[in-house]
């Protein structure tokens, strides 16, 4: 399924071949994953809670070392290539952390010192301009132990922006905000993303994704089960009839009969993908072939029903 | 901020020692660690009003002895009660939380992540350990000295072998007993920092550094272990009294400095090698 995502004239920002995570304690984090993230694209990173992507974004920023297979960040391969790549990513992982009796500038400018290709005169513009960009100049003498969670998780931002950027990092970059904040984050990610920077974004939260990203790629359990962009999943998730019988076989023998593709015996019922058939039809069908028809849908065309079919549980929490 | 304004990183000038600066911001700038310097500081104060106050010749052993006649004694008699615990908890503290402190924040994870290479990180911390532990150590000799001097003044230097220095002569002492603390507190500091990779929480890889100390010096004070002595951290500890001796022989400091600098060696390569293949997943 990771074929046609990355196409050799745009060559991937992120890529990871058969990656795999298994802990100390025997659990296997991230299982053979394949993760293809084009040049330029917003690539949401779905999955329940405990689903691995943190553990992922771990491996590909060489924190953690992978158990099997590799990861290479802009063409490095990681760890290895860390020194060279990682000035031109910036992260957020695992929710912001700084000193909490240094303020929000001085935070800023002990990762800024940190970073080698950092020159020291141009310091306090970088940590000016991104103070300003996540609006928190006017804060930005306050010591980070009395920062709120939204100005936290903003100047954890911040500090992936202090250097502009090929590729962003970022997960969970809305937890903690206000529906403001959330909104201007994501205003603020759609602007990057149009000056040429790619970003992968790990979140739970559907709408999210659907909002800003152009590129998907879903984890469940350590394994990565789709990967495609938006819109190729927006047509995987088409559109479902769903009837409600006592007699499904009889139901599933007149949807085949129209012609309609994917058909699924699921007591109480039938299902099949609707393609371009008349849900009118379909159930003049039905009736005309004696099948006792109590309920008739056509189920919604939304990711939501995909990413539930293909993770089996919604959006909980992955044992 | 663009993708093509971006450029391939390259090094800029004096980025180690701006990396180093930090760190020795970070350590010296924590209230924290200035409430602890107050404690150190506040010992020889102690030592020398007591003794001016009760108007007694100063004491039974030779440096505590010394103090009313000259007043640099106050500071080699500070350091002398401190070096047993209270310089090493010092040490503990700030060696414990070199890394395990960063781990416990989730800073850790951004610093690899800017990237900081885990070889530097590891250079970095003991160098800030080795300028804390200085100063730390001077900080009590020159408090010590400054108030010995206003209370007692500054006669001359009687040495161990009970010949008399100058002035300036018995200052030198003074600073080359602060060198040799700081050198073997540094190897605690080097055990401290290997501690430090082990775990992620930095009170506990202080306190273990503590009761490392505490176990070295009472077994050191076991003779049917005599055998092993010399292996333990703290056995040449209190070897600084060969400073007070004139004429001046730095050969007898020899066992204490190599002893030093091999614990620095072995400690370090430890927790470099334990570092740089850790997972972190704090």
């Amino acid at each position: 399924m990771t074929a046609g995502v990355v196409d050799a004239a745009q060559p991937a920002a992120v890529v990871t071949e058969g990656l795999t995570k298994r802990f100390r304690s025997g659990q296997l984090a991230v299982d053979g994953i394949d993760l293809a993230v084009p040049q330029g694209s917003v690539y949401g990173f779905l999955g329940p809670n405990g689903s691995g992507k943190t553990t992922t974004i771990r491996m590909l920023l060489g924190l953690l070392r992978p158990t099997a297979g590799g990861a290479s960040l802009l063409g490095h391969a990681m760890p290895d290539g860390a020194a060279e790549v990682l000035p031109r990513v910036g992260a957020l992982v695992e929710g912001p952390a700084f000193h909490p009796y240094l303020s929000g500038w001085d935070n800023l400018m002990r990762l800024d010192a940190a970073d080698r290709t950092a020159p020291a005169v141009s310091a306090s513009d970088r940590i000016h301009t991104a103070l300003d960009r996540v609006g928190l100049a006017a804060a930005s003498a306050k010591r980070y132990r009395h920062y709120s969670l939204g100005m936290r998780q903003r100047l954890g931002i911040a500090a992936a922006l202090l250097r502009p950027r090929e590729l962003l990092v970022l997960d969970e970059p809305t937890n903690g905000l206000d529906p403001q904040g959330t909104r201007e984050v994501r205003g603020l990610l759609v602007e990057l993303a149009r000056g040429g920077t790619t970003v992968v974004l790990s979140s739970h939260l559907l709408a999210e994704v659907e909002q800003v990203c152009t590129h998907v790629g879903v984890m469940h359990r350590g394994r990565l089960v789709a990967q495609d962009t938006l819109e190729a999943l927006h047509a995987r998730g088409a559109a479902r009839a769903v009837v409600t019988t006592s007699e499904p076989a009889a139901a599933a023998r007149v949807l085949a009969a129209r012609g309609l593709a994917d058909v699924s015996v699921e007591p109480p019922g039938a299902s099949a993908e609707l393609g371009s058939a008349a849900p009118a039809d379909l159930v003049a069908a039905l009736v005309h072939a004696d099948v006792p028809v109590s309920g008739f849908r056509v189920s919604a065309t939304d990711l939501e029903e995909l990413f539930v079919s293909l993770t089996g549980e919604g959006f909980d929490v992955s044992g | 901020m663009s993708a093509a304004e971006v450029v391939a990183p390259t090094r800029a000038r004096g980025a180690f020692g701006r990396f180093f600066r930090s760190e020795l911001w970070l350590i010296f700038g924590r209230r924290r660690n200035w409430i602890g310097g107050l404690i150190l500081a506040a010992v020889p104060i102690l030592i020398a009003v007591v003794i001016k106050a009760s108007g007694s010749s100063g004491g039974d052993t030779f440096l505590f002895g010394q103090i009313t006649q000259n007043g640099l004694f106050v500071g080699l008699a500070a350091l002398t009660v401190e070096m047993p615990f209270f310089l090493p908890i010092a040490v503990a503290a700030i060696s414990g939380d070199a890394v395990a402190g960063e781990a416990n924040l989730g800073t850790l994870r951004y610093l690899l992540a800017t990237p900081v290479d885990r070889t530097r990180l590891v250079l970095v911390k003991l160098g800030g350990i080795g300028v804390f532990t200085l100063a730390a150590t001077a900080l009590v000799a020159v408090v010590g000295a400054v108030a010995g001097l206003a209370l007692f003044g500054g006669g001359g230097f009687v040495t161990l072998s009970g010949t008399t220095l100058g002035f300036g002569a018995g200052l030198g002492r003074l600073a080359l007993v602060c060198l040799y603390m700081t050198l073997c507190l540094t190897a605690l500091g080097a055990i401290g920092l290997f501690v430090s990779t082990l775990t992620e929480q930095p009170i506990a890889a202080g306190i273990a550094v503590l009761g490392l100390t505490v176990v070295s010096q009472i077994l050191d004070q076991l003779s049917q272990l005599s055998a092993i002595h010399r292996y333990l951290p703290t056995h040449f500890w209190y070897d600084y009294g060969e400073l007070l001796r004139d004429p001046l022989d730095l050969t007898a400091l020899g066992p204490g400095v190599l002893s030093a600098l091999v614990y620095v060696a072995v400690f370090t390569a430890a927790a470099w090698a334990r570092f740089t293949t850790a997972d972190v997943s704090s």
